[in-house]
């Protein structure tokens, strides 16, 4: 896939990957290939499979069917040589009730043979408030911002991270950004899982859009909102437009649509072209068009579109 | 600590601190499971519902029926002192304090460690699963340790003349250990956290009711009493008071009952547990 040949072998490499609970399957077929020293995202809604697939490559599911390989290695059988060398921020979780944030910190540090100094990371998080805090009485941004320390205080070549700005403030949220930018740069592979379209756009390399148990897309970011349906433009002007007539002044491919009364939606290639005939032709008929606008797709558009609109 | 690499073979410089760039590798495994012994053993000296089964509740019931003629204790005198009534009681206070430690406040913490998700992370990290077994069997023993030093001192300002062998009375003491701790991990491997610390703390009054530890078995009908023998705590206390009361060789008896709970339970803790 894309360039995967000329670079280092993949960080992780998933094929055919299927792990049932019972007789439904949570991951049905899934693949997919994170290249060394890139940052992907997995995307789904929720019950897609991402957590267990991400569980299966930390080692803590067994496959069902097909192949896992996580640094070249597999995470059940070769566990004990793999662990050293991941860091893992689960999706809640992880700490004991009655330690405090800095002492599980510190804790994490002592298991690893080269880890980053404990205070200058516990700063850089925000976490030198609330060091001596039980984990129990902590709040549940510095939870995660705790469980994100402990995923990269080893020192890590790849690190998982689930959902790692789940219920953070706009602040936390950016600096977790920072540090996955600053990871990405200093070369470490991370592989995240998120709900929010605007944390992958803006972060990843690749983006697997899962729903189903499967990968049913994935790209750069910019591929997934390139390809697919059109961009729209959208304008206001009074109700009951004869819209047939627009479109013989239009581009065969386009489509036009009255959403509501006097809402106007045009989807196709939206080029300067066609704005400029647009504009004529409501000139042409009277009509003052107000509120134009030209709407790129975003990432969420595609995950809507791909996953459907109704809740799960 | 944190930069301190001793010991380990750098198969790289390490980095300078502040960068990210990987440079992974494990702690030398000694040096891990102490890490996680000593943090596991502050948890639980920082942690007050422990304290309170695993100290304070052996030492108030020592000085309490030592004090005060509540039970009419065997082999003392119907007008027995307390010196003669801390000689029966000491040996149960102790196999309490194992008990408390191995079995109550393990199968507790352990559970909710496995519901907190601290296991499941963990065993994500270098520290090996039996590594981290181990650090916990450790912690087990120097919270023991302290409890036995602390219930001896009081027993012994209470009148208490110990007899026989003290290497007897660590083997019974380890072998009670291993037995409690298999069926305390059982517990918290397979229940809910909440039904853990429920059913632990029930087990714990009814053995200590019922395990000879401060009621004598001779109290029981000798049907009943047949059963209680087979008891783990039974086993320990009566063991324990064989040894340090009557001055008794091995008591290979108990050993044997303390040997087979402890293999049952530990192999049915390494079947049935779930990290998760």
């Amino acid at each position: 896939m894309h360039s995967a040949r000329t670079r280092p072998a993949p960080a992780v490499e998933v094929a055919g990957l299927v792990k049932r609970y019972g007789r439904k399957a949570a991951v049905d077929g899934l693949d997919l290939t994170v290249a060394a020293g890139s940052v992907t995202a997995v995307l789904g809604p929720n019950g897609a499979g991402k957590t267990t697939t991400i569980e299966t490559c930390e080692g803590y599911l067994r496959p069902d069917a097909g192949t896992v390989r996580v640094l070249g290695l597999d995470p059940v059988t070769d566990a004990a040589r793999l662990r050293p060398r991941i860091g893992v921020m689960l999706q809640s979780g992880g700490v004991y009730s009655g330690v405090r944030a800095v002492e599980m910190l510190r804790h994490m540090a002592g298991l690893h043979a080269h880890p980053l100094e404990v205070g200058p990371l516990v700063e850089r998080l925000g976490l030198g408030s609330c060091g001596r805090t039980p984990y129990r009485r902590l709040s549940g941004g510095q939870r995660q911002r705790l469980a994100l320390a402990m995923a990269v205080i080893g020192r890590p070549e790849l690190v998982f991270l689930d959902e790692p700005t789940a219920g953070l403030d706009p602040q936390a949220r950016r600096a977790t950004w920072d540090l996955v930018r600053e990871l990405r740069t200093d070369g470490v592979t991370v592989v995240l899982t998120t709900h929010h379209m605007d944390e992958a756009e803006e972060l990843s390399d690749l983006v697997a859009i899962v729903d189903g148990g499967r990968v049913i897309a994935q790209g750069a970011p910019e591929e997934l909102c390139r390809g697919g349906a059109e961009n729209s433009l959208r304008f206001g002007g009074r109700p009951g437009l004869d819209l047939v007539s627009l479109l013989k002044a239009l581009p065969p491919e386009t489509a036009a649509a009255e959403l509501t009364p006097g809402a106007y939606r045009l989807t196709g290639t939206v080029d300067p072209q066609l704005l400029a005939t647009v504009t004529s032709w409501c000139a042409q008929n009277g009509v003052l068009p107000d509120r134009i606008s030209v709407e790129r797709r975003t990432l969420e558009d595609v995950f809507l579109e791909l996953t459907g609109r109704e809740l799960r | 600590m944190a930069t301190d690499t001793t010991g380990t073979p750098p198969s790289e410089a390490p980095p300078r601190g502040g960068s990210f760039t990987p440079a992974p590798g494990a702690a030398p495994l000694p040096r891990m499971i102490a890490a996680q012994a000593a943090l596991e053993t502050r948890m639980l000296l920082r942690n007050g519902e422990q304290l309170l089964l695993t100290v304070l509740i052996p030492t108030l019931l020592l000085v309490l029926f030592s004090a005060v003629d509540i039970i009419e204790l065997p082999g003392t005198a119907a007008d027995g002192g307390g010196d003669e009534r801390a000689d029966f009681l000491t040996p149960g206070i102790l196999a309490l304090a194992v008990l408390s430690t191995a079995f109550t406040g393990q199968a507790i913490s352990t559970g909710f460690d496995r519901r907190y998700g601290a296991l499941k992370r963990l065993a994500a990290s270098p520290l090996p699963r039996w590594g981290l077994m181990t650090a916990k069997t450790c912690s087990v023993l120097v919270i023991e340790l302290l409890q036995v030093l602390l219930l001896m001192a009081v027993a012994l300002t209470l009148g208490w003349s110990p007899h026989g062998n003290p290497a007897a009375v660590v083997l019974l003491l380890l072998a009670g250990t291993a037995a409690f701790s298999g069926l305390g991990l059982l517990m918290a491997g397979t229940l809910r956290a909440e039904a853990t610390l429920a059913a632990a703390n029930l087990v714990f009054i009814l053995l200590l009711v019922g395990g000879g530890v401060i009621v004598p078995l001779e109290k029981f009908p000798p049907g009943v009493r047949d059963a209680l023998e087979l008891l783990p705590i039974t086993a320990l206390s009566d063991g324990l008071r064989d040894v340090l009361q009557h001055g008794a060789g091995v008591p290979w008896g108990a050993l044997a009952v303390l040997g087979c709970w402890a293999v049952l339970g530990l192999a049915a803790a390494a079947r049935f547990f779930r990290w998760e």
